[in-house]
């Protein structure tokens, strides 16, 4: 993966994929403490204990369409390669936590990519029947998005109109700027 | 500076979209649309499913095409990643491989809208004669 963001559409196609009906993405920025957090949360299915130990090995998958299972041990390397670390948390029927700690500063950190593509692709999925709670946080501030709010706000305006779409696109750009997330 | 939009604006964008909105009333069966699933596991990301399906979505909507752009799994074809499917109306799904920008201006341009097959099609499986 190129950049953070990526990591983040493809860590959430997992929570997807294990029917989330919410799911939470949080980074915190820590730059006193020299840290980047990256907190992926879902109320899917959940894994069992067998399948938590297995789950971030590459060569462990539960598609039948192929063998590998990239997506968290890729996570993972780079976390560690930059100087943090990486914790997975799952409970049958309950969910499952994903939380990577990167370097904030460190030189093998990946860039945050574009934050906004990515967020935007997820939550303006015509067919997706999950819900998402954004929020990023940094020195300056903190920026809040929840799917169930502008859902809610539309009615029964698609939240794939592409006029929705530009809109959500300029008030999530324009937010991210105000509290100045680090590239 | 511009003040920045929040849920207030998103609720005046609502009305106003609203009464345009029955116009596009087709737009409730999916199956009446041109339909594109982008191929969106961890192999497609890594080669830029993002990047194709941002594209379809604008130039579908700069053109004036009424499509469904939605994700879905990998389809087990990780080496021809960024892979879609793509389904017109009434016909059977077509899976295309390496779908970059240009393939992507290619398929739009030629399969959507003038129904002439693209290169880079990944065949089916065909089943057994016996079947």
């Amino acid at each position: 993966m190129k950049d953070l963001s990526l990591h983040i559409l493809d860590i959430v196609q997992n929570s997807i994929r294990a029917g989330a009906k919410l799911i939470g993405i949080e980074i915190n920025e820590h730059p006193e403490d020299n840290q980047l957090v990256i907190t992926i949360t879902d109320d899917g299915t959940g894994m069992s204990q067998e399948q938590l130990k297995l789950a971030i090995d590459p060569f462990y998958t539960s598609r039948t369409t192929r063998k590998v299972g990239l997506g968290l041990s890729l996570f993972k390397q780079n976390a560690e390669m930059a100087g943090g670390s990486f914790i997975l948390e799952s409970e049958q029927g309950r969910g499952t936590k994903v939380i990577a700690t990167f370097g904030l500063r460190h030189l093998d950190r990946p860039i945050m990519g574009d934050l906004v593509g990515t967020l935007l692709l997820l939550i303006t999925d015509a067919q997706s029947e999950s819900d998402y709670v954004f929020k990023h946080q940094t020195q300056t501030g903190t920026f809040e998005l929840d799917t169930r709010q502008i859902r809610q706000t539309l009615e029964n305006v698609p939240i794939n109109h592409p006029e929705v779409r530009s809109f959500l696109k300029e008030m999530i750009q324009e937010n991210l700027e105000q509290i100045q997330i680090s590239e | 500076m511009n003040k920045i939009k929040t849920l207030a604006d998103l609720k005046k964008l609502q009305s106003e979209v609203q009464s345009k909105i029955k116009l596009r009333e087709k737009g409730d069966i999916p199956e009446s649309l041109v339909q594109i699933k982008v191929s969106m596991a961890t192999c497609g990301i890594a080669s830029g499913a993002k990047e194709t399906m941002n594209y379809f979505i604008e130039e579908l909507d700069h053109q004036g095409i009424d499509a469904l752009v939605t994700q879905t799994g990998c389809m087990g074809y990780c080496y021809a990643e960024p892979t879609i499917e793509l389904t017109l109306p009434g016909k059977e799904p077509i899976v295309y491989g390496f779908v970059n920008k240009t393939k992507a201006l290619e398929i739009i341009e030629k399969h959507i809208k003038l129904n002439e097959l693209v290169d880079g099609i990944i065949p089916v499986n065909y089943s057994s004669i016996d079947n």
